[in-house]
């Protein structure tokens, strides 16, 4: 089952301001059926976005079409992937985290009632400061999104599914709702259950050596990539903060700048615009890291558990074969029920089989996915660190060259 | 223009210089205004002879003339053999003699112009009119003389031959207006920020008088812009004018004596330098030191040009064991200053001294308007972490902050040229050991008095109402109110830059500890390497943050903490001023009173009480007169203490925030230098 789609990694990392949009290199050789995001518009507590498809496919009515999408309905697509037995055998393209503005909605909120107590410049400063936030939020959630669809419209047998093309082409609304109360607790519990399951499972020595390795990488890799996740995290918080303090350093130096009568004020006023200049850099290092480090991180973090979910359907699947060969040695021994066992353990082995054959295929490209992935990030990272530090640095001298000038 | 050599002067003269030379400086400096006063007009007698003693007697209930007379001669010598430097023909303050003279005929009768006529050489005549408008000043409190004024300024015409015509017809306000051009040329370098001032406002008197300050090495352009001040400003009423007066006088002494002095040479340099300020000696002489002045004001003048004294706290050290114990410093002094013992002082302080240190320069100078660097603050916190815990981080931290601190603080101590010649200080630096100081104690008795004293002191900073004739001072406390608010703003943002940057500091290091594992796990080789390459570029990075936040807080946060409590310390020093101001208009008051009581008994007849309510007014008079001088004495003092503060505090933070940002620089280029490093590794992945 080797496939074109090798790599088609999580490309919403890649330019940092998102001008082109960002589309997998190997998904553009394959012109057959290219996904995108071109629109999105933000309501008051829904996204809407725009899922506009490209496609040379027979099944389609037109060549080129889009769609308004919530994500609601990624969720539907999602989901009908993991339900689908068929696809027991693929990393399921992991589903893109709900939209969180409520935070960054929280803190203008916040602004709006802290407006008289503070200066008209501070409050439009805040006021920039939110909407970028804002807006790097939106555009981060709008890339998830598109990532989920190019990963799918990329897969060799995903793409051809149904629920997708009817997701890409039809104009209407899919009237999913949300789920209710009581479907949520049977998650729950279908949750429960499969990792208690999981870990029985688990326990079940993989006659496949290729397995067993592949199971015990993708335990540890897992809780690793989680944990540097939340570590990544919290390192580009601070990084903000600091470049916030930054900010509020510069107006309070030019605050200082502005009052002061001696000549001091113009070495303040200096001072300020530098930090002003440095701050915008800090937080764009932060900002890069957060889009570089962080983001691929945390994609992982749903692609290891979706390659793990799979294990586990192997697993479950050959403890049901196992299971099924001891019921027909058994129905044998007893010679009775032999037909039914024999039905039952030649679907089972049937099942396993074919989990086993596409399940191979799938981690060795998600493997080669995550080394391309990595690379391309952290080569960008890097670069991006330069430049930054270089900008500083620059900055740095030139203020400072002014600086010993005067006095 | 010949050196005058009026026969009464020329005796004392000698007396002085072959005597102690300190003796004569010493003893004005030590003494209030009204002694200087005494000083002054005793001199004027002396110059003159014929100098109404009986006058100005009459007027001062103080014994005036019961000072040695060859110390008075001293000051008016000074002035005489000033003269050399008084190059009327060619000075730009030839303006201001006539200034002088315009006010001196505004309050002086007979015995100004006595001296005028008596005097032929300019230099006397500038001491004369002098002398003349201080006495006159003395007798003028309270009665107007205005009026005179016709006759007097043909005595001025005569006198001021010297100078061209076209500079005495000037009018008043031009006169104003010409001052600045002519002085400020030759003010260079350091006299910036009062340079800045007057130019703002030509026409304000006290700004002038303010400019002097730089100056000082032209005795001849001090004194007579000085005078020019006074009618401007006794309309509303009597502000620094006189003062400055007096001390110009003993500024002149001082530098006088440097003439005879070793060191002449280096005198004559100043003079033909005019702009080299030196500031020094008459802030010294106005001071209230017991302790007696040698040549030391000749060093401080060296020091303006080059600051000659290094002083080092380093070797923080525990001493003692529990609670008993205390961190001990040493205080290592490098100079060359002959106050001095010797050139290398070492000796072993604890924090308690440096408190001590403060409480007895802060008691002896703040009445007086100086401007006393505080000390660090005590932290009973901190300290209690020193001295329960063992080697720990913060209390390192703490340790060397403190370290820093007190380093800062002597350093900003020695820097204060009368500050410096505190016998205190000295003691400080040099003594092996000193006497426990007590009051120091957080919660002594003493403590507690101090405390009561800050809150009465705060209830009538608020009930005074100061009605503040000079723009000036308003304008500057509230400058420094903002200051000192927008200075706090700052601080806290610069405390939450360095706690977010140790947090990140510490949040890189768990994420580089995190990379580190995910690497170990990777399954690809290349990959696995890069990870473990970001882990350790992450692990440096964390060490720039560290050592970026310890920048950002002993760079930058102590230099605002410092000029926090430095404000602080400004702020003081016009609450001195206030309440100097407020005993005056208490004075002022009381003697009305007695003269109202006064009026009572003469409308009642009755000359038996009669003669005891005129004492009462003349001691009331005397008293404040006195409370006057001592207002225009701290007010002088506190301007220009502020000055000085402020062209501290801008030496101060260029120097400083220009070190920060190298340290930033720095930080990047080591930023680069990790991430060039990596970007390879990244793109060896395969």
């Amino acid at each position: 089952m080797m496939q074109e789609g090798l790599d088609d990694g999580p490309d919403f990392l890649s330019e940092e301001d998102r001008g082109p949009r960002a589309v997998n290199v190997d998904l553009q050789t394959d012109a057959t059926l290219q996904v995108d995001i071109s629109d999105a518009l933000s309501e008051r507590d829904k996204v809407k976005f725009t899922v506009h498809t490209k496609s040379t496919l027979p099944n389609f009515k037109q060549n080129e079409f889009s769609v308004v999408r919530q994500h609601e309905e990624f969720i539907w697509l999602h989901d009908s992937f993991v339900e689908n037995e068929d696809y027991a055998g693929f990393i399921i393209p992991p589903a893109p985290p709900r939209p969180d503005f409520d935070a960054s909605r929280e803190k203008l909120q916040k602004l709006g009632e802290g407006e008289g107590s503070m200066t008209k410049e501070e409050f439009t400063k805040m006021k920039q400061e939110l909407e970028a936030e804002y807006l790097a939020i939106f555009k981060k959630t709008v890339a998830m999104h598109e990532v989920f669809l190019c990963r799918v419209a990329a897969h060799p047998v995903l793409r051809k599914d149904l629920n997708f093309h009817v997701f890409l082409e039809y104009n209407q609304d899919l009237s999913v709702r949300g789920k209710n109360k009581k479907e949520k607790l049977e998650d729950f519990f279908k949750n429960v259950v499969k990792s208690a399951d999981g870990v029985i499972v688990a326990g079940v020595k993989d006659v496949d050596d290729f397995f067993e390795h592949e199971k015990t990488f993708l335990l540890e890799y897992h809780n690793r990539v989680k944990d540097a996740s939340i570590k990544s995290d919290r390192m580009i918080r601070s990084h903000k903060s600091a470049a916030d303090d930054i900010n509020r350093i510069a107006s309070t130096l030019y605050t200082l700048g502005t009052q002061d009568s001696t000549d001091v004020c113009k070495f303040f006023l200096k001072v300020s615009e530098l930090f002003e200049k440095t701050r915008k850099i800090e937080a764009r290092v932060a900002a890069d890291e957060d889009l570089k480090l962080a983001d691929l991180l945390k994609y992982y973090l749903r692609e290891s558990q979706a390659a793990k979910d799979l294990l586990y359907r192997r697993g479950r699947a050959l403890v049901d074969y196992e299971n099924a060969n001891k019921a027909l040695d058994k129905a044998r021994a007893k010679n009775k029920d032999v037909l039914q066992a024999e039905t039952t353990q030649q679907v089972c082995c049937q099942k396993f089989e074919k989990i086993s054959e596409s399940a191979k295929q799938e981690l060795i490209d998600f493997k080669t996915r995550r080394v391309a992935a990595f690379r391309k990030n952290l080569v960008e990272l890097a670069e991006l660190e330069l430049k930054h530090a270089k900008g500083n640095l620059q900055l740095l001298q030139s203020c400072l060259a002014v600086l010993k000038g005067d006095t | 223009m010949d050196p005058p050599l009026p026969v009464s002067t020329s005796e004392p003269d000698k007396d002085i210089f072959s005597g102690p030379r300190a003796e004569p400086l010493n003893n004005p400096l030590s003494e209030t205004a009204a002694e200087q006063l005494k000083a002054v007009s005793g001199a004027s007698s002396k110059a003159k002879g014929d100098v109404p003693v009986e006058e100005a007697g009459s007027e001062e209930p103080d014994d005036l003339f019961s000072d040695p007379l060859g110390e008075s001669g001293a000051e008016l010598e000074t002035h005489t053999s000033n003269a050399p430097l008084l190059d009327f023909s060619e000075e730009p303050p030839k303006s201001d003699p006539i200034k002088k003279a315009a006010s001196a005929d505004d309050y002086i009768k007979k015995p100004q112009k006595d001296i005028f006529e008596e005097s032929t050489e300019d230099g006397v005549k500038a001491a004369a009119a002098h002398v003349g408008s201080v006495a006159a000043e003395k007798k003028v409190l309270h009665t107007d003389l205005f009026g005179d004024g016709v006759d007097d300024d043909e005595d001025k015409d005569d006198l001021f031959k010297t100078p061209p015509g076209a500079m005495m017809k000037k009018p008043q306000a031009s006169l104003f207006r010409a001052e600045p051009d002519d002085i400020f040329p030759e003010a260079k370098t350091e006299a910036k920020p009062a340079t800045k001032a007057s130019a703002k406002q030509p026409n304000n008197a006290p700004t002038d008088l303010f400019t002097e300050e730089p100056f000082t090495v032209m005795p001849a352009a001090r004194a007579a812009v000085k005078p020019a001040a006074i009618p401007s400003a006794n309309t509303s009423s009597k502000t620094n004018g006189l003062h400055s007066d007096e001390e110009d006088l003993f500024a002149e002494a001082t530098v006088e004596l440097s003439l005879d002095s070793p060191r002449n040479d280096r005198r004559k340099r100043d003079a033909m330098k005019p702009s080299e300020p030196v500031p020094c000696p008459s802030t010294s002489t106005s001071s209230s030191k017991p302790q007696p002045k040698k040549l030391e004001e000749l060093e401080e003048e060296e020091k303006e040009d080059k600051f000659d004294l290094n002083i080092s706290v380093t070797n923080p050290e525990k001493v003692g064991d529990g609670m008993n114990a205390y961190m001990a410093y040493r205080v290592s002094t490098q100079t060359t200053l002959s106050m001095f013992r010797s050139k290398q002082l070492t000796v072993r302080r604890r924090f308690s001294d440096f408190l001590g240190l403060y409480e007895k320069l802060s008691e002896k100078h703040s009445p007086n308007g100086y401007i006393v660097p505080p000390a660090p603050e005590k932290s009973i916190l901190g300290m209690t972490k020193v001295k329960v815990g063992k080697e720990d981080l913060s209390s390192d931290e703490f340790v060397e902050r403190r370290r820093a601190a007190l380093e800062r603080y002597l350093q900003r101590v020695v820097s204060h040229p009368s500050l410096l010649q505190d016998p205190d200080v000295r003691e400080f630096l040099e003594k092996e050991e000193l006497p426990r100081a007590v009051s120091t104690q957080a919660l002594s008795g003493a403590g507690f008095l101090k405390m009561i004293n800050k809150a009465t002191d705060a209830v009538s900073k608020m009930t005074i109402k100061m009605n503040e004739s000079d723009v000036w001072f308003e304008e500057k406390l509230q400058e420094v109110e903002s200051e000192d608010q927008q200075l706090r703003k700052l601080h806290g943002m610069v405390e939450s830059l360095v706690n977010h940057r140790k947090e990140l500091s510490v949040n890189t290091a768990v994420f580089a500890k995190s990379v580190a594992m995910l690497g170990s796990s990777e399954d690809n080789t290349a990959l696995s390497r890069a990870l473990s390459q970001l882990a350790e570029v992450e692990d440096r990075i964390e060490q720039l943050h560290q050592d970026q936040a310890a920048n950002d807080f002993f760079i930058f946060a102590e230099l605002l903490a410092d000029y926090i409590r430095l404000l602080g310390a400004v702020r003081a020093c016009f609450d001195q001023r206030m309440k100097a101001w407020q005993r005056w208009q208490d004075g002022q008051n009381m003697l009305q009173k007695k003269r109202e009581a006064e009026a009572k008994l003469l409308w009642a007849n009755k000359p038996e009480k009669l003669q005891q309510a005129k004492d009462e007014i003349g001691e009331w008079e005397g008293r404040v007169s006195q409370y006057e001088r001592d207002f225009d004495r701290v007010s002088a003092t506190v301007r220009k203490e502020v000055m000085r503060f402020e062209k501290e505090k801008t030496r101060d933070f260029k120097k400083q925030i220009i070190k920060y940002l190298q340290s930033l620089l720095h930080s990047e280029q080591q930023l680069i230098k990790y991430w060039e490093a990596f970007l390879p590794e990244a793109k060896a992945i395969a």
